[in-house]
């Protein structure tokens, strides 16, 4: 009898103690993260959320969810049901989308004090260039990158370029691509000089940096309106159809983002653009040797940053956002930050991270893991507007219906500007 | 050309482009075990001298909870057939054999999910779930294929071929409605259980869509969606790992189809599924 | 009267499910495609037919569904037909018919999601497995998903490739079940078989064919999951299908009016196929 209301009493107890530690402090966090499950990258965050676990008792679960794309609706998809994650990482440039959505919770309204803010001015600036919005921050950069170019060593002597000199400017580039481009006797092409992803989810990244390279900027930072029919956007089209079209140097219609690192592996293209995230994979599986360089712009380097940030969802309850901030903020201190970038090649997200010792050693050790970070003062901010999913989309139709030789560029650029606007109307009256 | 007495040389040309068929058709298996046995520089050159091994697979397999989704989808194909066949043979039987009020009318309902399949309503669905809180859990997965026109269709076609004076003979022993259709009819309808068990295992063992956008979770996700999530990746794609993958997920529903091939032939011949 | 009772206590579960999950939602859908899509936490204004007028306006649409028009012309027939010549060549003796009858069949059991990957390579220009044998024939490069000209043909292939085997095994089941002695006595008239099948075989594949076309109308309008992996509906729309277009706008761009305003369309596309299919050909084939 003493025994069950014993056990009663340890019942009663055990069903009650959850719900009042819930009210103090949180024990679990779920986010999702944008990463093939079981990809090295997997692993890696894996790892951490052990190491937080281990030091601070809270278990941080991470749902891996696909490509950013994927993630990005798995995220809005489970949070409109109601369940979902507490916070995710999801392209930076998703800001102004996901806030009008009404789902984000800004670190302001989590709490900032005087030190909280020390931390997140210790950021690269042009990594929070997609955090501000409302005079509010939104997010906070985690995995970021560059685009910069990846290029085979081997090919470049084979023809009689300089190795160590890559090009810098347009012409450079199209020349150098030029000499390496094989053909065989029947003129067919063995190797392209160059290839820059086109498809959904990418196209738009890969345009960013080339506008950049002519020095212009795609949309206003409200986010409201877009400037694709501009002279010098109508410019950077040009150029990038001319690749195939006048210089054939890169292949005709478009070219898969998944594709190009087995292209560039498998030797079939010397050049491509790509994310410095690719950097550690590509350094694993190469089996020539390989550089890295910044983009070439018209006149000078120009590049555009892209990558993921954290955001934080407001169904999650005031005491999950604090404990997701908490997490957000151990997860990219100096020496985290370091070792992220270390094995994955992503841009470590401030420069503290770059004074540690193991990042130091590294990078002596691995020129290459410190180019994108040169290109970091020339690099702009990714295309982020309002419904930007669907601007995306509509910039890259076209884009794509340029390289198949269905439009022009300027066509091509009057239609997504059109297109854009029409789905921006209702953003600009207010 | 007679029928019967062939030309041996026409024969033999026609078991010719049979195989060719068969071997174009067999493309996608061929490669994925070529790949998945190869180290990934040969995953796209055909060296016949290529060196053997195992660490695609062990790589796959650590790489993501594969024991995990293939529970899952276990589970799921499980809970889909077992209130299929339930629910399927009584209404089956009742527009088979009954004649009740409104009975031609709630056919064509049926019916027309034969046609308007769940996936296309995907977004209401979706809705629906959410406001019953089921989102990523099987049961939402199953849910909106449990009713099946098909399955009703397919057992209603059987059950109209057993003779009447088999049901009367029940009847006179006594057995009720439920008796009868439990001694009389479902054993008799046996492969078309069979036949239609393999469609509907085949169906939601390879299904995307609608669990792609149901589930967020490890602890619910069907093989195609942990496939999916396993393939697309920010370096690009890796023709080893996924074609590891691909076998190893595949292999038990082929397994199964191998041992089983004859009789499931048989079961769609006597089933008359045509 | 308790006769009438048994049976709907048979039927409701089937009822009740298939209401919940096809006929509700879809009056749901209509309903909501009336509605404009709810912002934020208010809800949605009635705006009448305005989204099918915003639907009249939009170019990506009529793409869509020229292209699944075109889908669904190719893959229809093309397995259907491939599916009864399948059928009849592993329906008489011949060596490693099982074998064969195996490789037909087995695309089915392989999840699209993942031979979509394996295609991806098929189709990979320059070292991808067709460029590789095209060039042993002096063909040059093709990106074939990369241009729009060939990126819908290459989708379509994937799913004939998929579906004609599923197709074969129910031409297959009724050929066996077809009497032997029909053949017999053909083959003793000296009827020619190109004959013999088009006044026997043929006739008697009559219900197993509107069985099949039904399954492969529904495909047609459902199969996308590779274009979910290898396209994502382009280049530039090229491959863009129905069923993905309401997957991106209910899910990707979360306009959830648009998506049920084209949710109707589809609906209407299938029900008018419904009635040309039951009315056409079903007069002909006897169900009872």
């Amino acid at each position: 009898m003493i025994r069950r209301r014993h056990l009663l009493a340890a019942t009663t107890g055990l069903l009650a103690a959850p719900a009042v530690l819930r009210a103090q402090t949180v024990e679990k966090l779920t986010f999702y993260y944008p990463v093939a499950v079981g990809g090295p990258l997997a692993q890696i965050i894996d790892g951490y959320c052990k190491a937080y676990h281990e030091e601070t008792g809270v278990t941080v679960e991470a749902v891996y969810a696909g490509d950013y794309s994927q993630a990005l609706i798995k995220a809005t998809t489970a949070l409109k049901a109601g369940a979902g994650p507490q916070f995710a990482v999801l392209l930076a440039a998703e800001m102004h989308s996901l806030q009008d959505q009404d789902i984000l919770v800004s670190l302001d309204e989590i709490g900032l004090d005087a030190e909280a803010k020390r931390w997140l001015d210790g950021f690269y600036p042009a990594f929070l260039a997609n955090s501000h919005a409302e005079g509010k921050t939104w997010s906070v950069p985690f995995q970021r990158s560059t685009a910069i170019f990846y290029y085979d060593k081997a090919a470049f002597t084979e023809a009689g370029l300089d190795p160590a000199k890559f090009p810098t400017t347009w012409a450079e580039l199209v020349a150098a691509a030029g000499k390496l481009t094989r053909r065989d006797a029947s003129g067919k092409v063995t190797r392209w000089g160059i290839k820059m992803a086109a498809d959904l989810g990418n196209a738009q990244w890969t345009f960013g940096a080339l506008a950049n390279q002519v020095d212009h900027r795609l949309m206003n930072e409200a986010g409201t309106q877009v400037f694709f029919d501009d002279p010098k956007a109508i410019e950077a089209m040009t150029f990038w159809r001319g690749l195939a079209a006048d210089h054939h140097v890169t292949p005709d219609g478009i070219s898969a983002w998944s594709q190009l690192s087995p292209d560039f592996l498998e030797g079939n293209t010397a050049i491509i653009q790509h994310t410095t995230g690719n950097l550690t994979n590509v350094r694993d599986k190469a089996r020539f040797p390989f550089g890295v360089a910044g983009l070439a712009g018209k006149t000078a380097p120009r590049s555009v940053v892209g990558g993921g940030n954290l955001y934080f969802f407001r169904n999650a309850s005031p005491a999950e956002r604090q404990a997701a901030l908490r997490f957000a903020r151990w997860v990219s201190a100096p020496e985290r930050a370091a070792d992220w970038s270390i094995r994955t090649g992503y841009i470590a997200t401030s420069p503290a991270a770059y004074e540690t010792p193991a990042l130091q050693a590294y990078v002596a050790k691995f020129p290459e893991a410190n180019v994108a970070r040169t290109f970091l003062p020339v690099a702009t901010g990714e295309l982020s507007t309002y419904e930007n999913q669907r601007v995306y989309k509509a910039l890259t139709d076209n884009i794509q219906a340029c390289l198949n030789g269905g439009k022009t560029p300027k066509q091509a650029m009057q239609e997504a500007q059109a297109e854009s606007d029409r789905i921006l109307r209702r953003y600009q009256k207010a | 050309m007679i029928a019967g007495t062939r030309h041996p040389v026409w024969t033999t040309l026609e078991i010719a482009a049979a195989w060719l068929l068969g071997l174009l058709w067999l493309l996608p298996l061929l490669y994925a075990a070529w790949t998945a046995i190869h180290p990934a520089a040969y995953a796209t050159h055909f060296t016949p001298t290529a060196p053997l091994t195992v660490a695609n697979f062990v790589a796959a397999w650590q790489a993501a909870p594969f024991g995990r989704y293939l529970l899952n989808t276990f589970l799921l194909c499980s809970l889909i057939l077992a209130v299929q066949f339930v629910v399927c043979t009584t209404a089956a039987f009742a527009f088979a054999r009954l004649s009740f009020v409104g009975r031609d009318l709630l056919f064509g309902l049926v019916l027309l999910q034969l046609m308007i399949m769940p996936d296309a309503l995907l977004v209401e669905n979706y809705r629906t779930l959410a406001q019953l809180r089921l989102v990523d859990t099987i049961t939402a997965i199953a849910l909106p294929y449990l009713g099946s026109a098909f399955g009703i269709f397919l057992l209603r076609q059987t059950f109209m071929t057993v003779p009447q004076a088999l049901d009367d003979a029940a009847r006179l022993e006594g057995c009720g409605l439920l008796g009868r259709l439990w001694r009389v009819y479902v054993p008799l309808a046996r492969p078309t259980y069979i036949a239609y068990g393999l469609v509907s295992v085949s169906y939601h063992w390879n299904n995307f869509l609608w669990p792609l956008v149901i589930t967020n979770s490890v602890t619910t996700r069907p093989l195609t969606v942990g496939l999916a999530v396993f393939a697309t990746t920010d370096q690009g794609i890796d023709w080893s790992i996924i074609t590891a993958a691909t076998l190893m997920t595949s292999a038990p529903l082929l397994l199964a189809f191998l041992l089983f091939q004859r009789q499931f032939v048989a079961s769609f011949m006597r089933a008359g599924v045509r | 009267m308790r006769a009438s009772l048994a049976a709907w206590a048979l039927v409701l579960p089937s009822l009740l499910l298939l209401v919940a999950f096809t006929h509700w939602p879809a009056v749901e859908t209509l309903w909501h495609s009336l509605h404009a899509t709810p912002r934020g936490n208010r809800p949605a204004p009635f705006v009448g037919l305005d989204n099918y007028r915003a639907l009249l306006d939009d170019p990506v649409f009529f793409r869509a569904l020229w292209n699944n028009t075109i889908y669904a012309a190719v893959t229809i027939p093309a397995s259907v037909v491939l599916a009864l010549v399948m059928a009849l060549a592993v329906n008489r003796a011949m060596p490693g018919r099982a074998l064969l009858r195996m490789a037909y069949f087995l695309p089915t059991m392989l999840p699209m999601i993942a031979v979509a990957n394996i295609w991806l390579f098929f189709y990979t220009p320059d070292y991808g497995l067709f460029d590789q044998v095209l060039s042993l024939f002096g063909f040059g490069r093709h990106n074939w998903l990369g241009d729009a000209a060939t990126a819908l043909p290459a989708m379509i292939a994937v799913a004939v490739w998929k579906e004609a085997g599923f197709f074969m095994i129910f031409y297959l089941a009724a050929l066996q079940t077809m009497p032997p002695d029909l053949h017999e006595a053909a083959s003793l008239d000296g009827t020619p078989r190109i004959m013999f099948f088009r006044r026997v075989t043929l006739p008697l594949l009559m219900p197993t064919t509107l069985f099949v076309l039904v399954n492969a109308v529904v495909n047609a309008f459902r199969m996308i999951d590779h274009v979910v992996v290898m396209t994502r509906g382009g280049p530039d729309n090229a491959t863009t299908l129905l069923l993905y277009y309401i997957y991106e706008t209910g899910f990707r761009f979360w306009d959830t009016a648009t998506a049920a305003t084209l949710t109707v369309v589809l609906l209407a596309i299938l029900a008018a196929l419904a009635v040309l299919q039951f009315g056409v050909f079903g007069r002909r084939v006897h169900y009872r």
